[in-house]
C-alpha cells in the first residue's frame, strides 16, 4: 500500500493550510480473503430449475468496479428466453406452488434464509467485488438483512389469513421482478420473498451491472429443492426488463429503480391489468433542528448521504440545517468527512466504496459540475482517490437553494446539499416543496416536534433521531413520485395478493 | 289558480360555491319520458383545474381533522340526506327507477354513509401496525391520506354509486373532485345541498357535470392529482387514463361494482387510497454515551 502512505503525506501537507484541524487516521489495510469464493467464468440463465445458455448465444461481462477487473461473463436473455422463463413460472405456479399447502411453502422461505446465513460471507464478498460497497456494508446490513427477510415472510406463508380480516387473499400468478443494483441480494430477497410467501412464482430480472449475487442465490434456490420454475432469473439490459414487463402471461410487476423507468413501466401495462408496485427515486430531507443532539446528529447526516457511496434511493441528500446552528453543523460535518476512508470496497476500514458503473460516476459527476456552475460552493476532502477504478469523493454543496438543479433532482451519488431553515413550516415546505417522496430525516430532542414532522413530511419512512435503518418488519415504500406499494412488514404482503369475491 | 312551479338550476360545485361552468357551455338531461328537466352546466377543462386547487386548498385542514371531528361530519350527511329523502326519491325516479328501487337507493345511500362515518375513526387501528424491528428502536406504521383524488363516478346509481365512491375517500381524510353520472346527474349534483349543510368544509368534496369523454384525460394528467378513480366501464378511457397516470406516477384505480352488495362497502376501499408512512425512533440511546443513533 506505498500509494496509499505517499497519499497520506500529500493529504498532510494540504491539510495544514486548513483552518479545520485535520485529522491523520492511519489504518493497516485489512482486505477480506476472497479465497473461499467461487465465481465461474460464465453464468447460464436460470429457467425452471435449471441453468440454460440463452437462445440468443449472447453474453456480457460483468466487472469489478474497484478495479475495472471483469468478473464473469454473463447470459444475455431475449425476448423469448423471457418467454421461456415466464411460461416455466406459470407452469410451476399452477403445478406446484399454488397446490403447495401454505405451511411447506414457507419451510422452503426457511431453507433459502439458513442458507444464505450459512453462506453469508460468500455472498459479502461476492456483492462487494460485483457492485462496489465496502464489504463492511455487505457483510453486516446486506447479507444479513437479506436472510432476515426471507426469515420474516417465511413465517407469514401459513398465517395470511390473519393479516387480512374478513378477506380471503388469494396469489396473483406470475411475478416479474426488476432489481437495481445498489442492493443486489437485498433488493432480490425484498421482492422475491413475500412473493412466494404468498403463492406466487418469480421471474426476476437483476440489473446488469450486478447480476452475481441473484445468480448465486440462483444456485442456492437450486440447493434448497424449490420446485422447477418457482423462481427464475434472466439476466441482461433494459430490452430484457422490457419484455419482462410487456409479456403478456405475468400477473405482476414489481420493480425498483429510478423515477423514469418507474414511469414507462406504468404506462407500459396500463390497460393490461396487470398489478404493479414501484419503489422508485428519492431527494430525502435530512432536517436538523437547534436542539437535535448534534454530534449524533452529524453521524446521521454521514451514514444518510454517504452510506453506500450516496447510492440509495432514501439517501438523506438534502440537509436542512437550521440557520444558528449551520456553522457548528458544518464544521463538525467537514471534520467527519475527513475522517472517511474512501477506497478499496474489499477493506474492511473502508467507508465509501466504489461508484458501481462508469455511466453513473460520469452522471455524478456531471452533477457536480451543474452545481458549481448553479453557483453553490463545493466541499471535498482532500484525501485522494485510488489510482485504477470508479470512486468520487464525498461532496458537499453549500448555498444552494430550492431551485437549483442539484437540489431538486436525484443524483445517486455521495453528494450532499445544504439549506439552512429558521422555522418548523418553512423546512417542511422546502421538505415537501419536490416531486419526490420516499423518506426523510428529523433530528431533535423534542417529542412533540417529532411527531409534527412525522405527521407532515409526504414521505413514506420518516427517521427521527436515525437514518437509513432497514428492517424486514418495518415498510418500505414512497409516495408522489417515488412509487407506490410497500415492501416489508404486514404490508409488504398486499402488492402480492388479490381479494377472492 | 295554482302557483307556478320554481325550477332549480343545476350547478357545479365546487370549493363549497354553487358557480355555473365558466365556459358557458350546457347539455340537455332528460327524464325516462324523454322530457328535457334540465340544463346542465357541461364543466370544462378549466372548471376541473378550479376544483383540483379549491381541493387542495382544503386537503391540509380536512387531512388533519380529528378522526372523530370527520366522522361526525360523515354523519351529519347521512341526516341531512335522511332529511331530503323525498327530493332523492323523486330525482331518482325521473331516471325511470321504480319508486321502491330508488327508496332502496336512498336508503343505502344514507347506511353508507353512516357506515363510512363509523369507519373514519377506525381504519388506522386495523391499517396500522407497530412494526418488532431488530434494533433498538421503536417503529410503527399508519395510514395517511393520500391527496387530491380524481373521481370518475358510476354512469348508473347516480347517487349510490357516487356515495360509494367518494365516501370512503373523505373518510379517509382525502379530497376529492368527482364527476358525476353523465346521463343522470340530477340527484348527484343535488348531493351537493346535502354536502353544503353539513359541516363539510368547502373543497372536500367537488362536483362537476359532464362528460367523462371530454375530461377523463385531464383527471389523469394533472399534476396535482394524487390518485383517480374510475368507476365505468369504459375500457378505451381506462387504458387512457392508466397510461396518463404515469405522468406523476399518479395512483390509479378502476371500480366496478355491484353498488347494492354488501360487499360494495368495506375498509378496503379507504385503504386503496392511504398512504402507509412508517417512523422509526431510537430507544433510549440518543444523547447517552456513544454515537449511537
Amino acid at each position: 500500500m506505498s500509494i496509499q502512505s505517499k497519499k497520506s503525506t500529500d493529504k498532510k501537507v494540504k491539510a495544514t493550510k486548513k483552518s479545520i484541524p485535520a485529522f491523520e487516521w492511519k489504518y493497516a489495510p485489512a482486505p477480506e480473503s476472497t479465497d473461499h469464493i467461487d465465481i465461474k467464468p460464465q453464468y447460464e440463465l436460470f429457467i425452471g430449475g435449471k441453468f440454460v445458455k440463452p437462445a440468443t448465444s449472447e453474453y456480457f461481462e460483468t466487472t469489478n468496479p474497484a478495479n475495472n477487473k471483469v468478473l464473469s461473463s454473463i447470459a444475455k436473455a431475449g425476448a423469448s428466453d423471457v418467454d421461456k422463463a415466464v411460461k416455466a413460472a406459470r407452469k410451476a405456479y399452477a403445478q406446484s406452488w399454488q397446490k403447495m399447502p401454505a405451511r411447506e411453502r414457507g419451510k422452503y422461505l426457511y431453507r433459502i434464509a439458513r442458507l444464505i446465513q450459512e453462506r453469508a460471507r460468500e455472498f459479502a464478498v461476492i456483492e462487494t467485488l460485483d457492485g462496489g460497497k465496502p464489504i463492511r456494508e455487505s457483510r453486516d446490513i446486506d447479507i444479513p438483512l437479506a436472510a432476515n427477510h426471507f426469515f420474516y415472510y417465511a413465517g407469514w406463508a401459513d398465517k395470511l389469513p390473519y393479516a387480512f380480516p374478513n378477506r380471503k387473499p388469494m396469489p396473483l400468478g406470475v411475478a416479474g421482478q426488476i432489481i437495481p443494483w445498489n442492493f443486489p441480494l437485498l433488493m432480490a430477497a425484498w421482492k422475491i420473498a413475500p412473493a412466494l410467501a404468498t403463492g406466487n412464482t418469480v421471474v426476476l430480472k437483476p440489473a446488469e451491472t450486478t447480476p452475481l449475487t441473484a445468480l448465486k442465490l440462483a444456485e442456492l434456490i437450486q440447493e434448497a429443492g424449490l420446485p422447477e420454475g418457482v423462481v427464475n432469473v434472466v439476466t441482461g439490459f433494459g430490452d430484457t426488463g422490457a419484455a419482462l414487463v410487456n409479456h403478456a402471461s405475468v400477473d405482476k410487476i414489481a420493480f425498483t429503480g429510478s423515477t423514469p423507468v418507474g414511469k414507462y413501466i406504468q404506462k407500459a401495462i396500463a390497460g393490461t391489468g396487470k398489478k404493479v408496485t414501484l419503489e422508485l427515486g428519492g431527494k430525502a430531507a435530512n432536517i436538523i433542528f437547534d436542539d437535535a443532539p448534534i454530534d449524533q446528529a452529524v453521524e446521521g447526516i454521514v451514514n444518510g448521504i454517504f452510506f453506500n457511496q450516496g447510492h440509495v434511493c432514501c439517501a438523506g441528500s438534502r440537509l436542512f440545517v437550521q440557520e444558528n446552528i449551520a456553522s457548528t453543523v458544518i464544521a463538525k460535518l467537514k471534520r467527519r468527512m475527513k475522517t472517511l476512508v474512501v477506497g478499496d470496497p474489499m477493506d474492511k476500514n473502508t467507508d465509501i466504496g466504489a461508484i458501481n458503473s462508469a455511466a453513473q460516476l460520469k452522471k455524478i459527476q456531471h452533477y457536480i459540475q451543474l452545481g458549481q456552475q448553479e453557483g453553490a460552493e463545493i466541499y471535498q476532502t482532500d484525501q485522494a482517490l485510488p489510482d485504477k477504478g470508479l470512486f468520487c469523493k464525498p461532496t458537499l454543496f453549500l448555498g444552494t437553494s430550492q431551485s437549483h438543479r442539484i437540489v431538486q433532482e436525484e443524483i445517486f451519488g455521495p453528494v450532499l446539499t445544504i439549506q439552512t431553515f429558521r422555522t418548523i413550516e418553512e423546512v417542511i415546505e422546502k421538505a415537501n416543496n419536490i416531486p419526490y417522496g420516499l423518506s426523510a430525516g428529523v433530528w431533535t430532542d423534542k417529542g412533540s416536534k417529532i411527531f409534527n414532522l412525522s405527521n407532515r413530511l409526504r414521505a413514506g419512512v420518516v427517521w427521527a433521531n436515525t437514518y437509513n435503518k432497514f428492517d424486514p418488519a418495518s415498510p418500505f415504500g414512497g409516495y408522489k413520485e417515488s412509487g407506490f406499494g410497500r415492501e416489508g412488514g404486514l404490508h409488504g404482503l398486499y402488492p402480492y395478493v388479490q381479494f377472492e369475491h | 289558480m295554482s302557483a307556478t312551479e320554481i325550477r332549480k338550476t343545476y350547478k357545479l360545485f365546487i370549493g363549497g360555491q354553487f358557480p355555473r361552468t365558466e365556459s358557458g357551455r350546457y347539455y340537455k338531461v332528460s327524464n325516462a319520458k324523454n322530457e328535457v328537466i334540465a340544463n346542465m352546466c357541461l364543466a370544462s377543462r378549466k372548471d376541473f383545474r378550479n376544483a383540483v386547487v379549491a381541493a387542495r386548498k382544503a386537503f391540509e385542514s380536512w387531512s388533519t381533522k380529528s378522526a372523530f371531528n370527520r366522522s361526525q361530519i360523515l354523519y351529519r350527511m347521512a341526516e341531512m340526506l335522511e332529511g331530503r329523502k323525498a327530493q332523492f326519491v323523486d330525482e331518482l325516479m325521473q331516471t325511470g327507477m321504480s319508486k321502491t328501487m330508488a327508496e332502496k337507493e336512498v336508503r343505502l345511500s344514507v347506511d353508507r354513509m353512516v357506515y363510512y362515518s363509523g369507519w373514519c375513526d377506525k381504519y388506522h387501528q386495523l391499517f396500522g401496525t407497530v412494526n418488532p424491528v431488530s434494533s433498538s428502536h421503536f417503529n410503527f406504521s399508519m395510514p395517511e391520506a393520500m391527496g387530491v383524488i380524481g373521481v370518475i363516478a358510476p354512469e348508473s346509481h347516480p347517487l349510490l354509486g357516487l356515495v360509494s365512491v367518494v365516501l370512503p375517500l373523505i373518510a379517509g381524510g382525502n379530497t376529492v373532485v368527482v364527476l358525476a353520472s353523465e346521463k343522470h346527474p340530477l340527484c348527484s349534483i343535488s348531493l351537493a345541498e346535502v354536502l353544503a349543510t353539513s359541516d363539510l368544509s368547502g373543497g372536500v368534496v367537488n362536483i362537476l357535470t359532464g362528460k367523462s369523454q371530454e375530461l377523463h384525460t385531464h383527471f389523469a394528467s394533472h399534476m396535482d392529482v394524487n390518485a383517480i378513480l374510475y368507476a365505468r366501464a369504459d375500457a378505451k378511457e381506462k387504458k387512457t387514463m392508466a397510461e396518463l397516470s404515469a405522468l406523476n406516477v399518479k395512483r390509479s384505480f378502476f371500480y366496478e361494482r355491484d353498488w347494492y352488495r354488501a360487499d360494495a362497502e368495506n375498509p378496503y376501499d379507504i385503504l386503496d387510497f392511504q398512504e402507509i408512512k412508517t417512523t422509526w425512533h431510537p430507544i433510549e440511546q440518543i444523547g447517552t454515551s456513544g454515537a449511537k443513533y
